[in-house]
């Protein structure tokens, strides 16, 4: 779990903010520490709950305004889960691959869906085994996605999330690797799925996780000399207000925030 | 940059024009582009000619290493590409050697922009994400919400079966389009005109049902942002009765068409073990062999209790995925027919009043807007509801913290939602995980090694919308 870390003004900016990928600051990300006392507009940290109202600038001196919510981590789910798709997932796997205790971080099982948090070192051979060994059978990845946790409480920031689904079971299965900003490599899963191709760059371009392995990542999104990754939660969503009727709209990321 | 011109903008013109000088000597093409504007450069795999006109003989002279070898770009702004794709193709001949697609060219940050909006509000962009089956885009999203709020179960009967019905109207929208554009690059334009045609019928019914014909908004998380007109189910009854005709037209026209069947027969052919490498869903899947249809193996919506059949193929080719899409607009006026029978008086919203949108909409004199009796109401007699109101439609509710991936069958696949939500207002992402997105990547292996014409063929039978593509 994050630290409090409510009352430290806009903190020190996340390790690593000169890797490769990390430019975003040249952009204009991460707007500067002013009126982050009272935590309004800009002042907001991106990719965190405020409480109460968001709103900046009122003379608040009940303190509300500088509560920040922790990041909300979920817990390891207990062997068995209860869950029987779940548990004949994770029990296929203990009797397939030895390796597993290394591999996986933890397993959660929540909403009947079960992560895996596996260590990117285990990746290759566990999606190798998942998608061959005729008790698991997980032909087709669905969906991989990048996800942007700036309070992560690892320190590693940058989640790679896969979406597998079995068509012989019919079954979901979702394996979650995390890595830091500053060393931002997850195994490429080109070779086991060509489909993860796509998948990959999009990930690569828009939160900047490097696919080690994969046969041309380049950006696919965004244009090829553009600088930054655009879904990083510190990266603006830009937006110039907008005057109607006298009134002036501001940009969506500088409105107020309720949460 | 010279050092004296970047130091020294003053400088007198005659030591500007000579360091001038050698700059543009070397910039100067050497020889045989002169005549065309564009000229070539040199790069680490040869020559790269750029031309826009002009005789290849004259341009690549004789004796040339892969003298045969051209790049051509299809696209962006191209009428077959679908919106905005750009294919680069390298040809020999009328020989496809190598497909690169490029895409990005649509993207708008939808995914992005969802995060700082509230959960419904999220509603309004994915709508116009896959912009030919929006419907499918606001399922899928509030499936995935109402997953993580844990109310799957109290969705009301009648909003779910309204939420199959009007999905179902717009499989048959998405494949007439799809029937359309395909037809029309191939020079089929009766295909064109009939599939447009009808097209206009179900967004009819859809903008009676919804208020718009597309980008709908209408699938809230909870329920709908409406209930069914007075007149809708007559009008889609009429449309029941009126489209099984149509399709039979469509088979007359096109299915026995000599020249329709030579583009089409054998041309772009991806087993299934291709397909599913690659991870291609829908039609492209079915014309394979494989029955993976999720109404079916995953069911979602109350799917499993309609009766319907899962059309396929067997020759993976173009014209079979032709095939198995005009067969699945018959499957979907079935299931159409269905929800119509099983609709029953009911809510269309979530009982819960902490999540349920407060108003519902109703036509006033100016057009559609908030209920009257629910302004009376909230202005006139209810400070409560009042704050209540303003509370749900500015802030919005809370999500409990996680994430969710839901997977439904669009027109063109599986369609994907991973949804995570760190308990706020605001979703904390939303990834969609689009079917054209996914099935786009197999275009080089249906088009490498056939012909360029066959190129147009193959995206139209991948029916790739970009709108979802880029997002």
């Amino acid at each position: 779990m994050t630290s409090p870390d409510g009352t430290s003004p806009d903190g020190a900016p996340p390790a690593g903010r000169d890797s490769p990928g990390g430019a975003c600051d040249e952009n204009g990300a991460m707007a500067n520490g002013a009126g982050e006392l009272v935590g309004g507009g800009n002042g907001l940290r991106p990719g965190r709950r405020h409480d109460a109202f968001g709103a900046g600038g009122s003379g608040d001196t009940s303190g509300f305004g500088r509560l920040v919510a922790p990041a909300p981590v979920l817990a390891a789910s207990e062997r068995p889960f209860g869950d029987p798709d779940a548990d004949a997932v994770y029990d296929a796997l203990e009797r397939v691959f030895p390796q597993l205790g290394d591999a996986v971080e933890r397993a959660v099982v929540d909403r009947g869906e079960l992560t895996l948090h596996v260590r990117r070192e285990g990746l290759p051979a566990l999606a190798q085994t998942l998608r061959d060994d005729p008790g698991l059978r997980f032909e087709l990845l669905s969906s991989l996605s990048g996800v942007d946790y700036p309070d992560d409480a690892t320190g590693r920031r940058l989640h790679s999330v896969v979406h597998l689904t079995s068509m012989t079971y019919r079954r979901r299965l979702r394996l979650e690797v995390s890595v830091a900003d500053a060393d931002p490599t997850v195994p490429s899963l080109t070779s086991v799925w060509p489909t993860a191709d796509w998948h990959e760059r999009e990930a690569y371009d828009l939160f900047g996780i490097v696919y080690t392995g994969h046969p041309g990542l380049t950006r696919i999104m965004m244009p090829d000399d553009w600088i930054g990754h655009p879904q990083r939660k510190d990266y603006p969503l830009g937006g110039i207000p907008v005057d109607y009727k006298g009134a002036t709209v501001p940009p969506p990321d500088e409105r107020r925030s309720y949460s | 940059m010279t050092p004296s011109s970047t130091s020294a903008p003053h400088a007198s013109t005659a030591q500007h024009a000579s360091t001038a000088q050698p700059t543009d000597a070397t910039s100067q093409p050497t020889d045989g582009s002169s005549a065309y504007e564009a000229g070539f450069t040199e790069s680490a795999s040869g020559r790269v000619y750029t031309v826009t006109g002009g005789d290849w003989e004259e341009i690549l002279g004789a004796g040339e290493d892969d003298a045969e070898r051209i790049v051509v770009n299809m696209g962006p702004q191209h009428p077959s590409t679908h919106g905005v794709l750009r294919i680069v193709l390298e040809i020999e001949g009328e020989t496809v050697t190598e497909t690169r697609l490029v895409i990005g060219y649509l993207h708008t940050g939808i995914e992005k922009s969802c995060e700082y909006r509230t959960w419904t509000q999220a509603v309004t962009f994915l709508t116009r994400a896959d912009y030919l089956s929006p419907l499918y885009n606001e399922a899928a999203y509030c499936l995935s919400v109402e997953k993580l709020l844990g109310i799957t179960d109290d969705i009301p009967e009648r909003a779910t079966v309204i939420r199959v019905l009007v999905m179902e109207l717009q499989r048959i929208a998405s494949h007439l389009v799809w029937l359309a554009t395909g037809g029309m690059e191939l020079g089929a334009t009766t295909a064109m005109i009939f599939g447009f045609r009808e097209r206009e019928k179900v967004l009819d019914l859809l903008e009676l049902i919804t208020g718009l014909r597309m980008n709908h908004a209408f699938i809230r998380p909870g329920g709908l942002a409406q209930d069914l007109p007075d007149g809708a189910e007559r009008a889609i009854r009429e449309f029941l009765v009126d489209m099984p005709k149509r399709i039979r037209e469509y088979h007359r026209l096109l299915t026995g068409q000599p020249i329709w069947k030579a583009r089409m027969v054998d041309v772009n052919v991806l087993d299934a073990a291709g397909c599913i490498a690659l991870g291609v869903t829908g039609p492209v899947l079915r014309a394979a062999g494989l029955p993976w249809d999720l109404r079916k193996t995953m069911p979602y919506c109350g799917y499993e209790t309609y009766e319907f059949d899962v059309p396929t193929a067997l020759e993976a080719d173009s014209f079979a995925r032709y095939l198995v899409r005009l067969e699945e607009m018959g499957e979907s006026l079935k299931i159409v027919e269905q929800c119509l029978d099983r609709l029953r008086p009911g809510p269309v919203m979530v009982a819960d009043k902490k999540i349920a949108w407060p108003a519902q909409l109703s036509i006033g004199a100016d057009g559609m807007g908030n209920s009257l009796a629910h302004i009376r109401n909230i202005m006139g007699t209810s400070m409560e509801a009042l704050i209540h109101h303003f509370k749900l439609v500015t802030e919005g509710f809370r999500v409990p913290p996680g994430q969710v991936y839901t997977q439904i069958e669009s027109p063109r696949g599986e369609l994907g939602y991973h949804v995570v939500s760190d308990g706020g207002t605001r979703p904390f992402r939303v990834h969609v995980r689009d079917p054209s997105f996914v099935n786009l990547q197999a275009v080089p292996a249906l088009t490498e090694g056939g012909q360029v014409a066959d190129v147009i063929v193959g995206v139209a039978s991948v029916d790739p919308v970009l709108g979802g593509v880029d997002r």
